[in-house]
């Protein structure tokens, strides 16, 4: 049956993608052995950090990476430790780095994940309702909205927030994860970490609407004039089910794409807005990291990012390939 | 002229008039102002006949279609005056929702070219059952699809399958079966066959035509092959630059045309063996519809032309058992102008 | 990531034809206001600051509006309005220089790729989309925290990083063309590749990459300011990006210190932002004609 057919072709294509996305994921580790090779000054450095480290440590680490080696073993060295899961110590945080940026990361995602969720929900109501009357007073709102948040950076509206709901208002926390004098426990605890959440969040987010609601108003008017379009109106569908059945499952396809695409945008996003916010998670701990000079710590960072990107993509092709059947064949 | 009677409630018996165009005008507002693509066309569809709306394209008969549906491909394209009356009941003065229960349910459309007029992300039987539940058809919608696949000479298995997965005639086969799947009064089929294979195109002709006689529906067919028209067709419009020029039955049309751009037409046509787009067949093309000729459009190509030609448009002159509008008829022997 | 997607190259019908399809987009206009006003001020700078940028006062955390400083001073006395005149100058010129250096390597990596084809393009395309999926700004990071983050780095960095939508576009217009009958009888002449490249089809996809260009201007005066947020910025010069990490230790006290420049560069980036809306529409066939 056709069905069964479908998702062996399906499995094919993931496949198929997963292996295109290994040479990059070595691509990135390269690049990551780029950096630690052309630092200036003693290449140890970078694989250590500024930081005060036993002087047995810094022998080890120079015997480990083969730094008094030839460049290709160096590389070859490098890989392997990478490919261990060994990304180095972390003397300013007395940890190795792996473990460091993983226990940062889950906070990183939450913080993420719903910006994404948010975003996309507003971006493609807001892009429908543009699109659904082009050139009203709704579009150019909806216009107006993108170019703002294409244009405002996020660290500063981050700022503007705290002006307005924390220092202003005093509706919300203006930074931190959790309140930390108050015990909350249970449902409180909850509501007091989401509460901290909220501002972070929209700062984060103001910028992937703006992407969303202009790309949905965009292929939604695209989709809105195909020939399909017309056909389904010609069978006495309701423009209700045209809109969302027709026209937004086309559209959606676009939209998922730019979500997939700017994941990496988001990475840096929600670095400055973490930093900004106080937000305990990967951004912080990058900023912390360029100020302690504990280089593993950002090398650790940028092949872990770069390898969530990857994979990011990865699901957005499989995801791309979900909604629309033509890409399997 | 007869005036149709009150909307009967049954299945369309023979001879009843399905569809009746009054004057129907339709504009589209462009950048070089007005146009009117469609303009005082009148014409009737009897239950159980197939009648040919031929004219070069952009002449206005897809424009005529897409009005009786007053589903337009451009925002800019409004109905602006006339009736369009389906089994008696004038459509235009319909709200929209009303319009909706029309469209697929009681006049089915055939479009040119059916791959794009499939949605490339839904299944073929998503899409016919979607159809169905918008007319309340949903319950049984499966077996009623398997029957429709059927019925169109296709393997129920099609229903899985996405449109990129079917070949052009599949495709418009699975076109026809959405047009037929409510059981209409009256299908429009707009170049049903241009965009198919010469070998396929005689293939679904031939199915249209049996769903045709074996449904007992109306059809009208809009074709710019005189081919087809001689064909499957048992009247006949002739359509020129936004107006109708000449009406008959497809035997007397092919005897005697009675309108030079018809003859015209025809003449091209015996020339050739192969049927080939008539817009080649005649020197020139369509008139630009934003500043049309005065008098008869036709008259900048017509070897006939008369002073009056340049001067006022012609009315329909009956001639026969067919009316033309050309102004050689006017004072004939036998002929009568009329509306 | 560009405001809009770039249409195919078309004849734009001279400056005074090209002027008066840009002029009808009325953003793109006020865009362009922007970043001529913007222009103006980092060029007269000296002449517009009414304070040395860097010059500390007891005048501490005085608000906007107090004598003098219009809009007030920082925690160390310096006068925000010289630091947000000043500041223009760094954004203009790390934004211009930055773009021109990835829309350099962008041409040359699109052309290339594009006019060659096979496996070199497979190699360039496979290196383009690693420095896409690499997150830019933890790159630039690192590398400026490496090598130092004097005004030169900055512009190399971000200029470097930024490259890869011009590539793909070059590419793919260089795909389109390199088979067209003027490209055939250039070969067929005798020309050699790298002229063909450059005088014969490059003219002729420029309107699309100039698109991009001034989208990448938006982008790297946004890195600039991010990098300079996070205190990566040239430490000799008063940046906005520097002002609001200054900023952040005291926005419960003094609004007005991260306020005004966090206007000031929202400002910059729209102004290049609609300029290349306004050009995409202005060079666009498919956009000129109808309503």
């Amino acid at each position: 049956m056709s069905r069964a057919r479908g998702s062996k072709a399906l499995g094919a294509f993931a496949l198929e993608r997963l292996l295109n996305a290994v040479p990059l994921v070595i691509g990135v580790i390269v690049i990551n052995f780029l950096l630690v090779s052309l630092a200036p000054g003693d290449p140890v450095t970078a694989l250590i950090g500024e930081f005060p480290a036993p002087p047995e440590y810094v022998e080890r680490v120079r015997a480990q990476y083969g730094l008094d080696r030839p460049v290709p073993e160096r590389m070859v060295r490098y890989l392997g430790s990478v490919v261990r899961g060994d990304l180095g110590f972390s003397f300013a945080n007395r940890q190795p780095v792996l473990e460091l940026v993983l226990e940062r990361l889950g906070r990183t995602l939450v913080l993420m994940i719903s910006t994404v969720v948010l975003a996309t929900i507003v971006g493609v109501v807001l892009g429908v309702w543009a699109a659904r009357r082009p050139h009203s007073g709704v579009d150019r709102g909806a216009t107006g909205f993108a170019l703002a948040g294409y244009s405002i950076p996020e660290f500063w509206l981050g700022q503007i927030l705290i002006l307005v709901f924390a220092v202003g208002l005093g509706w919300l926390p203006a930074g931190g994860f959790r309140s930390i004098r108050a015990d909350y426990v249970g449902w409180a605890a909850v509501v007091d970490q989401a509460r901290h959440m909220i501002l972070p969040m929209l700062a984060l987010s103001f910028r992937y609407m703006a992407i969303t609601t202009r790309l949905t108003r965009a292929s939604l008017l695209e989709v809105m004039n195909s020939d399909y379009i017309l056909a389904s109106r010609a069978r006495g569908l309701s423009e209700r089910r045209v809109l969302w059945e027709h026209g937004l499952r086309a559209a959606a396809l676009p939209i998922i794409t730019v979500i997939g695409y700017n994941f990496s945008f988001i990475v840096a996003g929600s670095a400055l807005v973490e930093t900004v916010f106080g937000w305990p998670g990967v951004g912080r701990l990058m900023y912390d990291s360029i100020f302690t000079r504990d280089y593993p710590v950002l090398l650790g960072i940028l092949l872990i990012v770069s390898i969530a990107v990857i994979l990011v993509n990865l699901l957005t092709d499989v995801a791309y390939a979900l909604f629309d059947p033509r890409v399997r064949y | 002229m007869s005036r149709a009677g009150a909307p009967p409630a049954a299945a369309p018996t023979a001879g009843e008039t399905v569809l009746e165009l009054r004057d129907l005008t339709t504009e589209i507002r462009s950048v070089r102002g007005l146009v009117r693509p469609v303009d005082a066309v009148s014409l009737r569809v009897r239950a159980g006949e197939v009648v040919g709306l031929v004219g070069e394209s952009g002449s206005g008969k897809s424009m005529t279609a897409f009005s009786v549906m007053r589903l337009f491909p451009t925002k800019a394209a409004r109905l602006v005056s006339g009736e369009v009356r389906l089994r008696g009941r004038d459509l235009v003065p319909l709200p929209q929702e009303a319009m909706r229960a029309v469209r697929g349910r009681e006049v089915g459309m055939i479009f040119q070219d059916p791959a794009s007029y499939l949605n490339p992300v839904l299944s073929v039987g998503r899409q016919l059952e979607q159809q169905l539940q918008a007319h309340a058809m949903g319950r049984g919608a499966r077996a009623r699809i398997a029957e429709l696949l059927r019925d169109v000479g296709l393997a129920s298995e099609i229903a899985g399958r996405y449109p990129h997965e079917l070949s052009g005639g599949q495709a418009q086969r699975v076109g026809i079966a959405s047009a037929l799947a409510c059981r209409p009064a009256l299908v429009i089929a707009d170049e049903p066959t241009t965009a198919l294979d010469v070998t396929i195109q005689a293939q679904v002709l031939r199915l249209m035509a049996r769903l045709q006689r074996e449904g007992g529906v109306a059809m009208l067919l809009i074709t710019h092959d005189l081919g087809v028209v001689a064909e499957v067709c048992d009247h006949v419009y002739v359509m020129y630059a936004g107006r109708i020029v000449e009406e008959a039955p497809v035997a007397s049309l092919f005897a005697a045309p009675q309108h030079p751009y018809t003859q015209g037409l025809l003449a091209g046509v015996l020339d050739l063996i192969e049927p080939k787009p008539i817009e080649v067949a005649i020197h020139g093309s369509v008139p630009d519809l934003a500043s049309p000729p005065p008098g008869c459009r036709f008259h900048p190509r017509c070897p006939h032309v008369m002073d009056v030609c340049r001067r006022e448009t012609p009315p329909h002159f009956e001639v026969g058992d067919a009316r033309a509008a050309c102004w050689l008829h006017d004072g004939a022997p036998g002929a009568e102008a009329t509306a | 990531m560009g405001l809009s997607v770039p249409a195919a190259p078309t004849a734009v019908g001279g400056v005074r034809g090209f002027w008066r399809q840009f002029r009808r987009h009325r953003l793109g206009v006020a865009g362009l206001a922007a970043v001529v006003l913007l222009g103006l001020v980092a060029v007269f700078a000296p002449l517009l600051a009414p304070y040395d940028p860097f010059s500390t006062s007891r005048n501490a955390f005085a608000p906007p509006g107090s004598p003098g400083h219009i809009l007030g001073t920082d925690h160390l006395g310096r006068d925000v309005l010289s630091g947000v005149i000043w500041g223009a100058r760094v954004s203009l010129i790390v934004g211009l220089a930055a773009a021109f250096t990835a829309t350099v390597i962008g041409i040359a990596i699109g052309a290339v790729s594009g006019y060659f084809g096979g496996w070199v393009d497979e190699l360039l395309m496979r290196i383009t989309e690693l420095f896409q999926i690499i997150p830019r700004f933890v790159l630039a990071l690192i590398v400026v925290a490496f090598f130092g983050s004097g005004l030169t780095n900055l512009i190399l960095v971000i200029g470097i990083l930024s490259w890869p939508q011009t590539a793909r576009l070059v590419r793919s217009q260089f795909l389109r063309h390199r088979s067209l009958p003027y490209v055939d009888g250039a070969r067929v002449v005798g020309m050699r590749a790298p002229r063909i490249i450059f005088s014969e089809i490059l003219p002729n996809v420029m309107a699309p990459v100039i698109v991009v260009a001034s989208l990448d201007i938006a982008q790297a005066i946004l890195l600039e300011a991010s990098l300079g947020f996070f205190g990566l910025g040239d430490p000799n010069l008063r940046s906005w990006g520097g002002m609001l990490n200054t900023a952040q230790g005291f926005v419960q006290r003094a609004w007005w210190m991260s306020v005004f420049p966090g206007i000031a560069i929202s400002l910059a980036v729209l102004g290049f932002n609609l300029v290349g809306d306004g050009l995409n529409e202005a060079t666009d066939p498919r956009l000129r004609e109808g309503s």
